[in-house]
């Protein structure tokens, strides 16, 4: 998850100007040095690289096979394909909201705001289980909007409307968090200068806050989009995990593992992760870059 | 300042139209959060209202539920212990430390992020399951790792990793190493600088990450699931009793764990808040 881009702060480092950026070697002791390089690498090997590996090589044992029939089994193609297309609508509508909400937190003074930023957080810090069981407590069969829904045809519970639900939850916080602090440098000068030259509210939006705002709108959506494909806690629950119609890729992994196929499911497993861990460091590129535009 | 509303003769005066957008946006971004996020924390204490008191209180009398919490809390905290310790050494090699591969180190920090917890859990069964890497080896020495405790917390660990480190390689770098450097000078060790002056200085970005580790430890799901081999008073924390409870069709002692979860969560957030500000602070100051 997801937790990497709550607002950071991004004033300047106190002090003469330089100081926090210098290329700090302060580990004087060569054995310190290597002794803390060796732990940290130590752990992060340990911990992070080899079980991705083993994944990975777990995979590909046979070559493309386990991919194959991983992909041959009745409804793990349409998984696949259900996932992709709910994590992008669920990243283009988190943009389009969350964007719209960090610009009203930066730019507006109102009563609620501070209400209105510690809400944005509450999906960071809700299990994503549970926010799957709140959906259902709202919309269930047995739930007041939920029959009334049920009663008009929408249907939520072990419907994609339900998956989606989920995922914008669960995704909102990346993007309101990643544009936020662009926005927060922006000058809002260059904005008033726009008006004052004539321009309409639209057109200074689009041609003078837009165009800096690009690169964090593209982050938060990637951040978003990567953690819908992986989503599980907050999906398997309202999903009912109908084979052809509401199985995610993720559940389908599940389902994979738990009937011990680790191959197969280590060959979709790698597919998805392939997929957003390119998102992740296109995401950190992009983030990276606006930072040194800063500097 | 001058209004450009003026040239285009406005239909209403400028003051009321500005007034009528923020409004607007104001009300959008409100109603959002509303039906997205209120309405389900909504729906879910009604949900537990209706259960009644008297399911709440047999709920939480549950040695089933009351084992799924103990256990829960016990991950959590070799989590946290885990991640920060390891966590605040590499943060200092990031910051700290030059050499070819720290790149590579900051990538596998991040890496947990891009992997669903799902893959997580199908790792450890790959390492430690049937035909698994490291299988002979804990099977002969009579170690059980997989439906146990140990992979239960293992998978935690690496889901939870990025969360200490990356919150306090910024303070890191932002406090710089001029108050290192001056107790050096007056003669403090290595360690002594660490404890009375870098421990210090990071130790609202350090809470702040412990915080967020808890909250999601608290909350994992996907990854234990796989690993846990769900056995009843035995591997089943609350997130997975929540979880059985709706496959077996009981609802409402669900609603009612899944509530005391959401509770712990909210109490967290303000935690994680009241953090974040102290640290803004800091670096203002």
């Amino acid at each position: 998850m997801s937790t990497q881009t709550l607002e950071r702060p991004s004033v300047p480092p106190p002090g003469p100007p330089g100081a926090g950026r210098r290329p700090a070697v302060v580990i004087r002791s060569a054995l310190a040095r290597w002794g803390l390089r060796g732990t940290a690498l130590l752990y992060l090997g340990l911990v992070v690289a080899l079980p991705t590996v083993a994944v990975i090589t777990r995979g590909f044992e046979d070559g493309l096979q386990s991919l194959r029939d991983a992909l041959n089994a009745p409804g793990a193609r349409e998984a696949i394909v259900l996932t992709l297309v709910l994590a992008a609508v669920t990243a283009i509508i988190n943009i389009v909201f969350g964007t719209l909400i960090a610009y009203v937190l930066v730019r507006y003074r109102f009563p609620g705001r501070g209400w209105l930023s510690t809400i944005v957080d509450i999906p960071f810090a809700i299990p994503t289980l549970v926010t799957g069981v709140m959906l259902r407590a709202l919309y269930g069969p047995n739930s007041l909007i939920g029959g009334f829904l049920e009663g008009n045809g929408i249907h939520v519970i072990f419907a994609q409307l339900g998956i989606l639900l989920a995922l914008l939850f669960v995704t909102l916080p990346l993007v309101v968090r990643t544009v936020q602090p662009v926005l927060l440098e922006i000058d809002e000068a260059e904005e008033e200068a726009a008006r004052v030259l004539g321009a309409t509210r639209w057109y200074t939006f689009r041609r003078v806050v837009l165009p800096k705002l690009r690169s964090g709108i593209a982050a938060g959506g990637l951040l978003a989009f990567a953690r819908a494909i992986g989503e599980f806690g907050a999906v398997v629950i309202v999903s009912g995990n109908i084979i052809g119609k509401t199985l995610t890729a993720p559940v389908l992994i599940f389902q994979l593992a738990s009937q011990f196929q680790p191959n197969q499911a280590a060959a979709v497993a790698t597919l998805l992760f392939a997929i957003s861990f390119v998102l992740v460091l296109v995401t950190e590129r992009l983030v990276g870059a606006r930072n040194k535009d800063a500097v | 300042m001058s209004n450009p509303g003026e040239l285009r003769v406005p239909v209403l005066p400028s003051g009321t139209r500005r007034r009528l957008v923020h409004g607007g946006f104001i009300a959008i971004a409100l109603l959002y959060v509303g039906i997205l996020v209120i309405a389900p924390l909504i729906g879910i204490a009604w949900a537990v209202f209706q259960a009644g008191w008297s399911t709440i209180v047999s709920t939480l009398r549950q040695p089933d539920v009351q084992h799924a919490f103990y256990l829960t809390g016990v991950i959590t905290v070799i989590t946290v212990i885990v991640t920060s310790i390891f966590g605040v050494i590499v943060a200092l090699v990031i910051a700290r430390d030059r050499f070819p591969g720290r790149a590579l180190m900051s990538a596998l920090v991040d890496l947990p992020l891009a992997v669903s917890p799902v893959i997580v859990g199908l790792m450890a069964v790959v390492l430690f399951g049937l035909g698994g890497w490291f299988e002979p080896w804990f099977t002969s020495q009579g170690i059980r790792i997989l439906f146990a405790l140990p992979s239960m917390v293992l998978v935690t660990i690496f889901i939870c990793i990025p969360f200490v480190i990356r919150e306090v390689v910024p303070v890191l770098q932002e406090v710089g190493i001029t108050e290192e450097e001056a107790a050096r000078t007056l003669g403090a060790s290595s360690l002594q600088t660490f404890f009375r002056v870098t421990l210090k200085n990071i130790r609202w970005g350090l809470l702040y990450g412990i915080a967020l580790t808890t909250a999601r430890s608290i909350g994992e799901i996907g990854a234990v699931l796989i690993v846990s081999g769900q056995i009843t008073g035995q591997t089943e924390t609350a997130t997975l009793y929540v979880l059985r409870a709706f496959d077996q069709f009981q609802d409402d002692p669900g609603f009612v764990v899944a509530l005391t979860l959401a509770l712990v969560s909210i109490v967290l957030l303000v935690l994680i808040e009241t953090f974040k500000r102290r640290q803004e602070r800091m670096q203002r100051t």
